[in-house]
């Protein structure tokens, strides 16, 4: 796990890649091309590229046209832009007609670090999750963005996956094959289920080692799709520990934790602590120094996994 | 009252500025130089003659507005409230850390001085217009607002929206200010998102639009101060498109789109300091 790349490397270069193979591939930036790394695209295709400016709406607006028009419509920006203020665009124009625009914004979570609050998009889980047909993933490492993506190409319909600025241990192997709507069982354990999704999947298995320590059997799922959502898996897992902790580098409020609390309180109760940002705005530091700050560490997993369990009867 | 500086000391004002700018940064690590710089001589003038404020007074009903519509370039703001009196210098040292009252983008929660909350672009000068709205219906007829947007910022439609607004209901308390250097971040402005004649777009919305060079105290110290009479001479909104190099100050920074969002290194900090003649006296 020496490896460590950010999701968002995975982005420009997966567009190339699928264009070369001769998917019909566009791409709409908002002036962030170097940061999203969609430069990489605009170089290889740069008449199949399209920079709106500073104007995320319109970059949504676009993308839907091109897509009406036939092509597979990929956009930029941060993800707290891309969601938020074009959210009446994803909704009204994308999501109501079942447009082909995959919307795979960077810069999501807390780790964005020293810009602050107003860059720390912990709700865009949230408001995606919500629109009919929209497709929700959120890759945990390098190797699983670029599968994810390429997922998104070649199935029609909306999508968002998530994508990060900073780097992440790279946990997937080589040729990783994306499946839609599948929660990946990374490790087995009997006693607690912690299901994590992005940058929390590396601490939900540390975590799960210290949990080892004490002699404690944590199952560790990567919800990788958060919609659709594996209720099998959940399901399955949680009948067999009767406890769950879900981890997200997002608000607990709509995202991940939510989802599972959803799939659960249907089918399994069990009790459920759920890890993430607890509905606050970020605020300017180091990725890592604010991953302790919001209770977002291996130590914080651990301690939610020993409070599910003694709330199990 | 904060007092009215000379030109010379509004000048020195704004080098003592860019001084703390590319100290703060290279200590912090990350945030953006190239507009802050830009707009040091526009936001000195402002702080250090245009606007009445007082630092003493944070919440003086009759003070001016300043709304940093281009919030990423936070510096040029923090080192003009800190040098005028708002906060300590030490303060600056604390740039974009963990509890800083000096958060990447303005946070008026957390910052004395710091009027509005701003980061997401396009936004300030509908903000503007409600203060300026605010302000005539508590009949605070002497502050003005005055916005500072980016160039590539009025590539944001809400920016227009904002523009429609103000002649629409007569906000001559409203002076928008366009820090027009040229770059954003993909590069140029005329080849992301060409934006044509800035002045002409504003006076086709019913503004008045005056241009000066954003680097000339005089200058801006005449169209800045002189904004708010003629916009109720004219009875409308005034705007002014200020021509400015980005980067200004530092030899190695000035008309890069590079140097938006990077920071210098260690040798870079002594060079930039050393060209702005900077004592020491920040750090
Ligand atoms: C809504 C929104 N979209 C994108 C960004 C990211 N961003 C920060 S600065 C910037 C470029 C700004 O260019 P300009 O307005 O010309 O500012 P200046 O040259 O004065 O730095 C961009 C795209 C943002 N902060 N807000
Ligand atoms: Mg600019």
């Amino acid at each position: 796990m020496s490896d460590k790349r950010a999701t968002r490397e995975a982005f420009g270069a997966t567009l190339v890649e699928l264009a070369n193979e001769g998917i019909d591939v566009v791409v709409v930036e908002a002036d962030l091309s170097k940061s999203t790394t969609t430069a990489t695209f605009e170089k290889a295709y740069p008449t199949r590229f399209f920079n709106a400016g500073i104007a995320e709406q319109n970059m949504i607006g676009t993308a839907a046209g091109l897509a009406v028009g036939g092509k597979v419509a990929f956009t930029g920006s941060f993800a707290v832009f891309a969601t938020g203020r074009a959210y009446d665009q994803v909704r009204n124009t994308v999501c109501y007609a079942g447009l082909n625009v995959k919307l795979c914004p960077t810069h999501s979570g807390i780790t964005v670090g020293p810009d602050g609050g107003s860059h720390q998009m912990v709700e865009d889980i949230a408001l995606m999750r919500v629109l009919p047909g929209m497709r929700v993933l959120v890759p945990a490492d390098a190797r699983a963005a670029a599968a994810a993506i390429r997922v998104a190409a070649t199935t029609p319909g909306p999508f968002y996956v998530r994508l990060g600025r900073a780097a992440v241990p790279v946990i997937y192997d080589e040729g990783f094959t994306f499946e839609l709507g599948r929660a990946y069982v990374l490790r087995e354990g009997t006693d607690v289920t912690i299901a994590s999704c992005g940058v929390m999947v590396e601490r939900a298995l540390a975590a799960a080692a210290l949990l080892a320590a004490e002699g404690v059997s944590a199952e560790v799922l990567d919800v990788a799709t958060i919609k659709p959502i594996d209720v099998a898996t959940i399901v399955a897992s949680v009948t067999k520990t009767g406890a769950i902790v879900t981890a997200e580098e997002h608000s607990i409020i709509g995202g991940l934790g939510s989802a599972v609390a959803e799939v659960i309180g249907e089918n399994v109760p069990a009790p459920l602590r759920r890890v993430g940002v607890k509905d606050v705005f970020g605020t300017s530091g180091d990725p890592e120094e604010l991953m302790v700050h919001y209770g977002l560490t291996a130590t914080d997993i651990a301690s939610a996994a020993r409070e599910a369990m003694a709330a199990r009867r | 009252m904060g007092q009215i500086l000379t030109s010379d000391e509004t000048r020195e004002l704004a080098r003592q500025m860019r001084c703390d700018i590319i100290s703060m940064l290279a200590e912090a690590g990350s945030g953006h130089p190239g507009g802050s710089l830009s707009a040091a001589d526009i936001v000195a003038t402002l702080y250090g003659v245009v606007m009445k404020h007082d630092p003493e007074r944070t919440d003086w009903p009759e003070r001016d507005r300043f709304v940093l519509s281009k919030g990423h370039a936070a510096p040029v703001l923090y080192a003009a409230l800190a040098e005028t009196g708002y906060f300590e210098r030490e303060h600056l040292g604390t740039l974009r850390k963990l509890g800083s009252i000096l958060q990447g983008h303005p946070d008026m929660k957390k910052t004395p001085g710091v009027e509005v909350s701003t980061g997401s672009l396009g936004q300030g000068l509908a903000i503007s217009n409600g203060l300026g709205l605010a302000l005539k219906i508590d009949g605070e007829t002497a502050p003005t607002v005055f916005c500072l947007l980016g160039d590539g910022e009025l590539q944001e439609g809400e920016v227009w929206e904002a523009a429609m607004f103000a002649p629409h209901h007569g906000l001559t308390n409203v002076v928008a200010i366009v820090d027009n250097n040229g770059l954003q971040i993909d590069g140029a402005c005329t080849e992301v998102m060409c934006l044509g004649e800035i002045a002409l777009k504003f006076q086709a919305f019913g503004w008045v639009a005056v241009q000066c060079d954003g680097h000339d105290i005089d200058a801006l110290a005449a169209a800045l101060g002189g904004a708010r009479k003629r916009a109720e001479a004219e009875g409308r909104p005034v705007v002014v498109v200020c021509s400015t190099v980005k980067g200004k100050g530092v030899s190695f920074m000035e008309g890069l789109a590079d140097w938006h969002g990077k920071t210098p290194n260690a040798e870079q900090t002594a060079v930039a300091l050393a060209e702005l003649g900077c004592d020491g006296k920040e750090s």
